[in-house]
């Protein structure tokens, strides 16, 4: 008899399989989308690697189009911008469309919802696809009728020609007719000639939301459906040592009692009774817990004396200088995604096949990871997106699936639906990584800047499935999976030196990627990456440096800014907000500004604010923000605006409110009264957006554009305010109180 | 036994009398609107109206509301035939991933039934329970108002068309 070596024995070697990845960053040549980086075919957008026009549309017998994405609705309003973009270009009525999201028997694998790519991706897919559907329908009716294509023209899903004939679309498609692969070139429509795209269409899914529709995962209710719940270590890596379970399996209402390894899970007829049979399950375990975190006071240190693998992601010049004019230690803490519903998902094993619904980002990798966990061929396995609470990222949705899987196979036939608990979701999420990034800037005698140097130390930002090592049940199973190995983000898109290299001209400069291997917290990908702390550096840098040049800031920045874009959203924000002519602040009042591409790929963001502070308990409250931003070909420019003012909303909660808290051994901060997050009470007063169009150029990510801005805009109105350089965030009431305390607030006396 | 009254509807529900309000709405009666975010009364996701008055349902026992009035975001009105807040909701777009919304319309509600004109201090003061991550906070705010002033526009027509008869 052979014995396969089981994944345990694997485990036993973990230290060595770590190290054993001190291979080149770009091994793991993985994007935050998990799509190829190198293109297969040539095609646009993810038509590139699933090319056949019908896995994007079919065309109905009665002219209706079903629309396939591999993209999912994560509350940012893609659905709606998909089916403006498959409508324009189709020439058919939005209300004539039905779009399919992420599934895996369905549509195509466009990777991860993730990265700000959606439009970029699916949209560009469907819109060529979608035109030259338009255009196969054109040549089947010029086919029939004997007349050139050219003469002939689509409208309102009909066909219509010289001499007055029309065919619906329904009469011209056949079986095979868009069973074909795409073509490098589309014919697009013109952008003055849209009349679905660059309108503010409202989204399609509101309604719902607003009457109690069954708009999320979570209300669903399946024939049959029971409810889970999951009793999770009190920290990571804790072992289950002792449990009598028998108490619970005899509630009344509990049927059934999982356990596995240190994976505990009840299930129950209803799920207040599974909630109840948790918090019974959960005081009758006995664990021995291992975990030693770093000390949450001096996280920064802890984090850079950390082993990293260093990789230098710009160098020109001479970037060292014999002394700098601002040399700076920026530091965020641990964010959460913070969902304001726990993550949920429902599985059913039914014969040899598993069905997950999940507002996962990514069906095909969690689809991937389950099979692999459950040793399940991957056909035998489907995930269906269907939307969450916004995730921002990853939370703890692709966990929760992999909950709900285990917990399915316990009984089979039954759909199980398991959703966290508020103190699961805060304690167990992969959390924005904790990061550091230390500054260096030297001003030559012309007021430019001379030298700059920029380090970086994080953890990874892409802990995603596939590999099952990612889920958390997957690791406290009796025959747990290896920890997945950490992946580092390559550039030009990066993970925690995303946007590390400013986009200024600087003749001389560093930055250098310090890759920690090592997670002292669990952690992911949070919206922006790395680029709210380095923008939060950069930014900072520019402002302090212009201030000791005597230079205006928006000035400075425009005068180390060649990129025409920018120099465009920059003096936008500047003319919209009235920089130039603001007034002197009043005492606990004050400016700032900030700006930058979002991956030096993107959207390009400027913002110009102004805040008060309370004198009395440093609470900062944001008066007035006015931003501008270029996202290329606008597809929706409510959608954009909603992006924006909700981006800069949730960086204020950031910078002002977060951080997630540790004892040496357990996560502290697993409610809303341990992690507070922004108020009503302290929202912003007025946010202004203004779009700078760009018709007929590509797409650029939105979604993710504004956290970094924000965060350095207002800590350059803290500055403005109190004189002082406030470098750790977050920015809460007792560190804005103290710097108030500490300056005598010399230009700001009321005049 | 517990009877009360749901969106005008009266109800008898059988779940355990300890049981929280929003088991009861979401698994006995099939209700979506109100949700499950923390379970402690900290972020109002699962926020309704009792006889007028928001309150938490997550930690609110059904035994409590024994002939009472309870109202969730189903009886603002439908898809088809939006009520005032649920149309202004729609018309500021004022919704990313919405699954704090409903409970932020019930304390809307309870607001506009309280001060039809309200201020800006009292609509922020009126929804400081109400928990959003996406940052749609500007919008909500609108919404409230554009509520506000089509309720106005609607009692100064019904108060017209009373005078001309």
């Amino acid at each position: 008899m052979t014995h396969a070596i089981s994944r345990r024995d694997v485990l036993r070697g973990t230290g060595a399989l770590v190290l054993a990845f001190s291979l080149s960053r770009h091994a793991f040549a993985l994007t935050e989308t998990g799509a190829s980086e190198t293109p297969l075919r040539g095609l646009p957008g993810s038509l590139d690697s699933t090319p056949l026009l019908d896995a994007w549309i079919r065309i109905e017998p009665n002219g209706n189009a079903t629309v396939f994405t591999g993209k999912a609705e994560l509350g940012q309003g893609i659905r709606t911008a998909l089916m403006q973009v498959a409508a324009e270009e189709l020439k058919l009525p939005i209300a004539r469309l039905t779009l399919i999201t992420a599934d895996t028997g369905r549509t195509p694998n466009e990777g991860y919802t993730a990265a700000s790519h959606s439009v970029q991706d699916s949209g560009t897919a469907l819109r060529n696809a979608a035109a030259q559907v338009r255009e196969i329908l054109i040549g089947e009716a010029a086919r029939r009728v004997g007349a050139s294509a050219s003469e002939l023209s689509a409208r309102d899903g009909v066909v219509i020609g010289p001499g007055g004939f029309h065919f619906g679309y329904g009469d011209l498609v056949s079986e095979q007719l868009l069973h074909v692969d795409a073509q490098p070139t589309s014919i697009l429509t013109d952008p003055r000639d849209f009349t679905v795209m660059d309108r503010p269409v409202p989204r399609v899914d509101i309604p719902a939301k607003v009457t109690g529709g069954a708009a999320y995962v979570q209300d669903m209710r399946l024939p049959g459906m029971v409810h889970g719940r999951i009793v999770r270590p009190p920290s990571y890596g804790a072992r289950l040592a002792a449990l009598d379970a028998g108490p619970v399996e005899t509630m009344p209402g509990v049927l059934k009692v999982v356990r596995d390894g240190a994976f505990l899970g009840v299930i129950a007829e209803k799920e207040w009774t599974a909630i109840q049979a948790m918090r019974r399950l959960a005081a009758l375990a006995r664990w021995d817990e291992t975990a030693e975190l770093p000390d949450e006071a001096r996280l920064p240190d802890a984090l850079m004396a950390l082993p990293s693998r260093d990789t230098t992601i710009l160098d020109v010049g001479q970037p060292v200088a014999p002394s700098y004019a601002v040399d700076g230690l920026f530091s965020r803490p641990y964010l959460a995604h913070g969902s304001i519903g726990p993550s949920c998902a429902i599985a059913r094993m039914e014969g040899d096949a598993l069905t997950v619904w999940t507002h996962t980002q990514g069906v095909y990798p969690l689809r991937n990871a389950l099979a692999t966990l459950l040793a399940m061929p991957q056909d035998k396995v489907r995930c269906i997106h269907a939307e969450g609470a916004g995730c921002y990222g990853q939370n703890g949705a692709d966990d929760v699936g992999a909950d709900a899987a285990l917990l399915a196979r316990a009984v089979p036939g039954r759909p199980v639906r398991v959703q966290w608990m508020r103190e699961q979701e805060h304690a167990w999420e992969p959390f924005g990584p904790g990061m550091v990034a230390h500054l260096r800037a030297a001003l030559g005698p012309d007021g430019s800047i001379a030298a700059w140097q920029h380090d970086v130390w994080s953890q990874s930002h892409m802990m995603r499935p596939g590999p099952p090592g990612t889920l958390l049940a997957a690791r406290d199973i009796a025959d747990p999976f290896p920890p997945a190995p950490p992946v580092d983000l390559p550039m030009p898109e990066g993970g925690g030196d995303r946007n590390a290299v400013p986009l200024y001209v600087l003749p001389n400069a560093r930055a250098v990627n310090h890759f920690l291997p090592e997670m002292p917290l669990r952690g992911s990908s949070m919206r922006s990456l790395g680029g709210y702390l380095n923008i939060f550096a950069i930014e900072s840098t520019m402002d302090d440096l212009a201030g000791l040049s005597g230079q205006d800031p928006v000035d400075f920045r425009l005068h180390h800014l060649a990129d025409e874009r920018a120099r465009t959203v920059v003096t936008e924000a500047a003319e919209r907000f009235g920089w130039k002519s603001r007034p002197k602040a009043p005492a606990g009042s004050g400016y700032g500004f900030a700006f930058a591409r979002y991956k030096n790929l993107e959207a390009y963001c400027a913002i110009a604010l102004e805040i008060a502070i309370d004198q009395d308990t440093g609470r900062t409250v944001i008066q007035r923000a006015v931003a501008a931003v270029d996202t290329g070909q606008v597809v929706n420019p409510d959608g954009v605006r909603n992006q924006i003012e909700g981006g800069i909303v949730q960086a204020t909660s950031w910078t002002l409110f977060e951080s997630v808290r540790f004892d040496r051994r357990r996560i502290t901060s697993i409610d809303w009264a341990s992690y507070p997050i922004l108020r009503f009470a302290h929202v912003p007063r007025h946010i202004e957006v203004h779009i700078v169009g760009r018709p007929g150029l590509p797409f650029l990510g939105a979604g993710e554009a504004a956290q970094g801005p924000t965060g350095a805009a207002i800590a350059n109105a803290v500055r403005d305010v109190t004189g002082r350089r406030l470098r750790t965030l977050p920015l809460d009431a007792a560190t804005v109180r103290a710097a108030m305390t500490a300056s005598s607030l010399p230009t700001h006396s009321p005049s | 036994m517990i009877t009360f009254t749901v969106n005008g509807t009266q109800r008898s529900v059988t779940s355990d009398p300890d049981t929280p309000l929003l088991y009861v709405l979401r698994d006995e009666l099939a209700l979506n609107g109100a949700k499950f975010g923390c379970g402690l009364g900290q972020c109002g996701a699962c926020t309704v109206l009792v006889d007028g008055e928001a309150l938490f349902s997550c930690i609110t026992p059904v035994m409590l509301l024994e002939g009472r009035s309870i109202r969730t975001v189903e009886g603002l009105g439908t898809v088809d035939e939006p009520g005032p807040l649920q149309a202004a909701f729609i018309a500021e777009q004022a919704a990313q991933c919405g699954y704090c919304i409903a409970g932020m319309m019930m304390r809307a509600q309870e607001l506009l039934e309280r001060i039809p004109d309200p201020d800006d201090d009292d609509i922020l003061a009126a929804l400081e329970p109400q928990l959003c991550r996406c940052g749609t906070h500007m919008r909500v705010i609108r919404a409230v108002k554009r509520a506000a002033q089509a309720l106005a526009q609607a009692q100064a027509l019904a108060q017209a068309s009373e005078g001309a008869r």
